[in-house]
């Protein structure tokens, strides 16, 4: 393993054409946070995943990946720092013409030396991890929605990265299902040391196991807020406030 | 940071403890990167005498093929009986290796991945056989929707019909044009090598009209839609199917038939034969100008020459050719994008299927047709 990485943004403007969609965004994820976007539904904070994971270039600023700049490295080291990030996107996103082992075994066999015989151990573990012991075989379609959504999560664990992206986790889960996918998450960061950043508005996941945050404003279209969510409910701006109270305070 | 060269490396020593124990120690670097052992390997050490197993780490760091190694070593040891100690493990690990045997592994019956030759004949014969009475349906789907539509049952909707019209007539005229003109050319080429030899080479003007009129321009605008227009019916229908956009319409009791066959079915049925008879007249031109540049024949004689072969009958064969053959692609492209499967690669077989359901409807109507006519002397 190279030395952690951590992300920092800085006066970033994420934009479609002239359509700013959020501007003079400045936050930092340090190694091992549980670090969640959130903000309502169309503040951009999709948009800005795109920007971190190498999708969209931003308008203006800068994504520094351990202080190297990601959208102006050159293009290999680019690629190297991509290799370092884990998606999980929100729909699952898993190649359907695939079976789970070879969506699992695609990124391995790609970039790795590793022997056919310890990737389909890998492959197997990962899956035994989320709980998919047995599923190898099984094509995407043939699966549940929780299903999907914890083999997407093995698959964006695959190349063990460095910093796991997720994108709304919970969304179409049951309430137990999503804590239960919230605390493998969280048994994951705790046993791998693998930072996560985390696009969500479910209160249960934001407060559950969130420890820094940042708050994307919808009508002003900038951030408004960065910090623990605990503290942002306490004492943070009346917006966030009114966010993570679902309106009450 | 590795302390030293030793330390990028992975290192595995196994000492015999005390009785029938066994110790493996971990050193160094288990990390991905590198080509890591594989347990199999320790299976001379793991003999029957062993029934204890205890770890020793000094590990510079790992990752998941570290968890991998011990996963695959811990499921040898439970096939031998041996019981396993992992006190000696990081604790990120056995907290992982728990997380991973938390869950019993699924046993999945009868997922066999490679079936017998035979097997996959005789099921994709059953497929096909199948495949008869779901067209069977769909014809009728389609006939009891237009019945719907002439009783005023249905409404259509107009502003969808526009819009197919625009797509799949205007749309297609440039390539229409270009493969009509140069089919015209072959036509006009073909004729004059043969006609030379009969000193008839005015014959160019009859050979070219009538072939171009009466079965030509129909055939290639029908291969052209079927592969531009049915594929693409096939490819937006079955994404619809994909999204349960289909299933959308349905559960408000919108018949999809109605919604997205129907207008579709409807512009290619009023576009083809308008594409037809102007694929006709791109190659009688076509025939034209290579008899007048290229074998000497006067415009005017050529002209004459086409006016006097042509008769009102041509042309009704060849609309109504182009009419089949339009109706054929609308019905191959719609069915095959309903009954499309939900996932990626079902929109891509829809898609190849329509176009080649298409292709092969079009050849068999075509020598229906031409049987027909001509027994019947038109």
């Amino acid at each position: 393993m190279e030395t952690p990485i951590s992300i920092e943004v800085r006066d970033l403007t994420i934009a479609y054409g002239d359509h700013v969609v959020q501007h003079d965004l400045n936050f930092t994820v340090n190694t091992g946070d549980i670090f969640v976007i959130m903000g309502g539904n169309g503040c951009g904070k999709s948009t800005l995943m795109r920007s971190l994971i190498g999708l969209q270039r931003p308008a203006e600023g800068s994504v520094l990946y351990s202080g190297r700049d990601f959208w102006n490295v050159d293009h290999d080291e680019h690629q190297r720092l991509k290799r370092r990030l884990g998606v999980m996107f929100q729909g699952g996103a898993l190649w359907s013409s695939l079976t789970l082992a070879e969506n699992l075994a695609l990124p391995l066999n790609q970039y790795t030396g590793l022997s056919p015989q310890l990737i389909d151990e890998i492959v197997s573990l990962k899956l035994a991890l989320v709980g998919l012991a047995g599923f190898g075989e099984f094509y995407p379609a043939e699966l549940s929605g929780g299903m999907k959504k914890r083999a997407s999560l093995a698959r964006a664990m695959a190349l063990d990265p460095d910093i796991l992206l997720i994108d709304e986790p919970s969304a179409g889960l049951d309430p137990l299902n999503a804590r239960r996918l919230d605390e493998l998450i969280l048994e994951l960061r705790d046993s791998l040391g693998t930072t996560v950043v985390l696009i969500t508005h479910e209160l249960a996941s934001i407060m559950g196991i969130g420890n820094n945050s940042v708050f994307l404003d919808t009508e002003t279209r900038t951030m408004i807020d960065t910090g623990d969510p605990r503290r942002a409910v306490q004492s943070g701006d009346p917006k966030v406030r009114h966010f993570l109270t679902r309106g009450e305070a | 940071m590795p302390r030293d060269n030793n330390a990028q490396r992975w290192q595995l020593e196994t000492h015999r403890t005390d009785g029938n124990g066994l110790e493996i120690a971990f050193a160094g670097r288990w990390c991905l990167d590198q080509a890591l052992p594989f347990p199999d390997a320790l299976t001379t050490e793991l003999t029957d005498s062993i029934d204890r197993l205890t770890f020793k780490t000094d590990l510079s760091s790992w990752d998941s093929g570290f968890l991998a190694y011990l996963f695959r070593l811990l499921k040898l040891c439970a096939e031998r009986e041996i019981q396993v100690e992992q006190e000696g493990l990081p604790e990120g690990v056995r907290q992982l290796l728990a997380m991973g045997n938390a869950v019993p592994e699924q046993k999945i019956a009868g997922r066999e991945s490679e079936k017998p030759l035979l097997f996959r004949v005789g099921s994709a014969m059953l497929d096909f056989l199948q495949d008869a009475p779901a067209s069977l349906d769909f014809l009728g789907e389609i006939i009891l929707a237009f019945g719907r539509l002439f009783t005023g049952k249905t409404r259509l909707r107009w502003g969808d019909l526009w819009w197919e019209i625009e797509e799949v007539g205007p749309r297609a005229l440039l390539i229409v044009s270009v493969i009509s003109f140069l089919v015209g050319l072959i036509l006009a080429y073909l004729g004059a090598d043969q006609l030379r030899m009969v000193g008839a080479q005015i014959f160019i003007a009859d050979l070219v009209a009538i072939g171009m009129v009466r079965e030509v321009g129909a055939l290639m605008t029908g291969i052209i839609i079927a592969g531009r227009t049915g594929s693409a019916f096939a490819a937006k229908l079955g994404t619809m199917q994909v999204n349960e956009e289909i299933d959308a319409l349905k559960t408000l009791g919108i018949s999809p038939i109605d919604f997205l066959v129907l207008p579709r079915i409807l512009a290619l049925l009023l576009m083809v034969p308008l594409l037809t008879l102007y694929a006709s007249f791109i190659g009688m031109l076509a025939g034209l100008m290579i008899s007048v540049t290229i074998f000497d024949i006067g415009l005017f004689e050529y002209y004459n020459q086409t006016v006097s072969a042509l008769e009102l009958e041509h042309f009704m064969v060849g609309l109504i050719k182009g009419s089949v053959y339009g109706a054929m692609v609308a019905y191959s492209g719609c069915m095959r994008g309903m009954q499309c499967g939900r996932n990626a690669t079902a929109v891509g077989e829809a898609a190849t299927s329509a176009v080649v359901t298409g292709i092969l409807l079009i050849t068999i109507s075509a020598s229906i047709l031409t049987i027909l006519f001509y027994q019947i002397g038109i």
